[in-house]
């Protein structure tokens, strides 16, 4: 909350995660978690591959269970109770790593298939919502193309338009551009840019050091399953406190 | 160096379109596949011979020296001396024309038989009707309703003025047709259930039902389910309850086929990404949803080809049920060439059989390529 204070963002928060532990099998893979998200943040997490972070925020939307503490999403607690996870995940969206489009179905019919069947809207309005965001993702002239015909970065920004079609309070990004060749991530980061200005509260997973300067609030560094450092991403990227941020910052560097 | 580029440049682009001279066309596929080499060639020879050969004798004994009617004495009996007097060398077709009415509808009466046959036909209709994808929606499942109503008023009778037959009378391919339709259509869905089932990890309970029963019918000889229903069953039943013999081996038949087209659709289950399922769950789909829109389109087109498959064997192990004395299209054959004059001419009648078992299932196998290649138009990469 404090963290949220700084970054100039007051009001309840949209994400509490409050000393969440996961084990997978006996692996701790998730250490005394504790993050809060306000409305309107804009949160990147970062660090080496194997540290948590994925798992975090799948956490978030229950694609994976904690097996401690709380994690509360839209003043909903995340427990078994099946209403209230189909409460939260329809106003959280996800993007994923491999984009996850649904190959059997056009482009517009992946956009309208939640917001008809979830959200229980008229078939003509969810097409006209989802060309909508088509053309605010810029790929409205594919909407009756399949997935497999489009480019990677095509994809991805489908994906991320599929999600808004929910029209989420919170959107989830799980590396949404490791998958991707060179030449396409910054179609897929400006798509995400351009969200971000529109106060989207937003949990990003990703390595793109450039795109957390320009528009995190804040940025997590996480490793071995536990949060190690967070603050806004000037003080955490020139002034690292700890040794393994120091390290994860020069082997980032090095790799760019 | 670049003159060399300019003068390929100058070739008129239309020419160097082509493919080089003598690798395209009839002739360059012959010698690239049959006479590729000397022993290539010596073989095409070889078998090019062999299968001339073969064709030939077929064509003699089946079409020049075949006889298709015989004279019938006084009495009604038929006069065969003149195919025992080809045999060997010419077919007897005159059996089937004699036959095929016996094999095609059983005892059914002589003068009602017109009801099978356009039972046989409603069916063919129904295929063809449920292989267009343009009937793909929720009026199918009447027009399958329909059509049950309409076979069991046509077989049965009893009403609407048509005389009683009951399912004794019955025989031949009707009965090898609702064996298989009614099998395959409910088998289906029930097997989609129990691979959603065996999959539940978060229901012990259903899963491990689901695991038992695959396992317990897959464990068993599909014949040894048909005597369970025929003879064991009756005894566990009340007395006066005597659920129809027919109607008995349906069940055996859908329970038996359902758990092989579990495992089929299961296999489809498991090949698809996780990934999807996580999408679908993301956007906030209930169970049933993801199941019904993302989980089987993709899983069931997966699998088109085993699915086919089975659907294939068990269209052919209907002739099974014989053994419980149901007489489906093979039992009738055999109950025709028992018949004193034409014992001695299974060769033409199993052949004859052979043709229709294979029209099916070749129409089968036909459909199922046509519908892949139409499903995954849209997965080009």
């Amino acid at each position: 909350m404090s963290q949220a204070m700084q970054s100039g963002l007051s009001g309840p928060p949209a994400i509490v995660l409050d000393k969440v532990n996961k084990w997978y099998g006996t692996m701790h893979v998730l250490r005394d978690v504790s993050l809060s998200v306000a409305e309107k943040e804009r949160v990147v997490v970062c660090g080496p591959s194997g540290s948590g972070k994925s798992t975090m925020i799948r956490c978030i939307n229950r694609l994976e269970t904690h097996q401690e503490g709380r994690i509360v999403v839209d003043g909903t607690e995340l427990t078994d109770d099946l209403r209230a996870l189909d409460t939260i995940r329809r106003e959280v969206g996800m993007v994923f790593q491999s984009f996850n489009l649904f190959p059997h179905l056009t482009i517009l019919e992946n956009c309208t298939l939640a917001p008809i069947w979830v959200r229980k809207m008229p078939k003509a309005e969810a097409e006209e919502l989802a060309m909508n965001y088509l053309e605010r993702v810029k790929i409205p002239e594919q909407a009756k193309k399949y997935p497999g015909q489009l480019s990677g970065g095509q994809q991805q920004r489908v994906a991320i338009a599929r999600a808004l079609c929910m029209k989420p309070k919170i959107m989830l990004f799980d590396e949404p551009t490791s998958a991707l060749d060179p030449e396409m991530i910054k179609e897929v980061l400006d798509t995400m840019i351009g969200l971000a200005d529109t106060g989207m509260t937003m949990v990003c997973v990703t390595h793109e050091m450039g795109f957390a300067r320009q528009v995190a609030h804040r940025v997590v560094f996480m490793d071995r399953g536990e949060i190690v450092e967070s603050g806004p991403p000037t003080q955490l990227f020139e002034n690292p406190q700890t040794d393994r941020l120091k390290l994860f910052l020069s082997q980032i560097l090095r790799g760019h | 160096m670049s003159q060399a580029t300019a003068t390929v440049e100058h070739v008129p682009t239309a020419a160097r379109d082509q493919p080089p001279a003598g690798t395209v066309g009839p002739w360059a596929w012959l010698r690239a596949n049959l006479l590729g080499s000397w022993w290539s060639t010596a073989v095409t020879l070889l078998l090019g011979y062999v299968i001339v050969r073969v064709l030939f004798s077929l064509i003699e004994w089946g079409l020049v020296n075949a006889i298709w009617t015989v004279p019938y004495s006084a009495n009604g009996i038929a006069d065969t001396s003149v195919c025992q007097n080809v045999k060997g060398v010419g077919a007897c077709w005159a059996v089937l024309v004699d036959k095929y009415r016996l094999i095609l509808f059983g005892r059914y009466p002589y003068d009602e038989q017109w009801r099978p046959a356009i039972v046989v036909l409603l069916f063919i209709g129904l295929f063809i009707v449920s292989g267009m994808r343009r009937f793909w929606r929720k009026e199918l499942v009447l027009i399958w309703i329909a059509t049950l109503a309409a076979v069991g008023v046509l077989m049965w009778g009893g009403v609407f003025g048509l005389s009683l037959v009951t399912e004794d009378y019955w025989g031949g391919l009707p009965i090898t047709l609702i064996l298989a339709t009614f099998g395959l259509a409910f088998a289906f869905p029930l097997a989609v259930l129990v691979a959603l089932g065996r999959r539940a990890t978060k229901l012990p309970a259903v899963k491990m039902l689901c695991v038992l029963y695959v396992e317990i019918i897959r464990g068993v000889p599909l014949i040894s389910v048909l005597f369970m229903a025929s003879v064991m069953f009756p005894l566990f039943m009340p007395a006066g309850v005597n659920v129809d013999k027919l109607l008995r081996a349906q069940i055996a038949f859908i329970l038996f086929a359902g758990a092989y087209l579990a495992e089929v659709v299961r296999g489809g289950l498991q090949a698809l990404p996780k990934g999807q399922a996580e999408a679908a769950d993301a956007l906030g789909l209930s169970y049933w949803k993801k199941t019904a829109f993302i989980i089987l389109p993709q899983a069931l087109r997966l699998v088109i080809p085993p699915l086919v498959n089975t659907f294939i064997g068990f269209f052919k192990d209907t002739s099974l049920v014989l053994i419980i004395g149901l007489f489906e299209l093979l039992t009738m054959g055999k109950v025709a060439l028992s018949d004193p004059p034409w014992q001695s001419f299974s060769t033409e009648v199993y052949l004859g059989l052979a043709v229709i078992y294979i029209a099916f299932c070749f129409a089968m196998s036909k459909y199922s390529r046509s519908l892949e290649r139409d499903l995954n138009r849209s997965r080009v990469r």
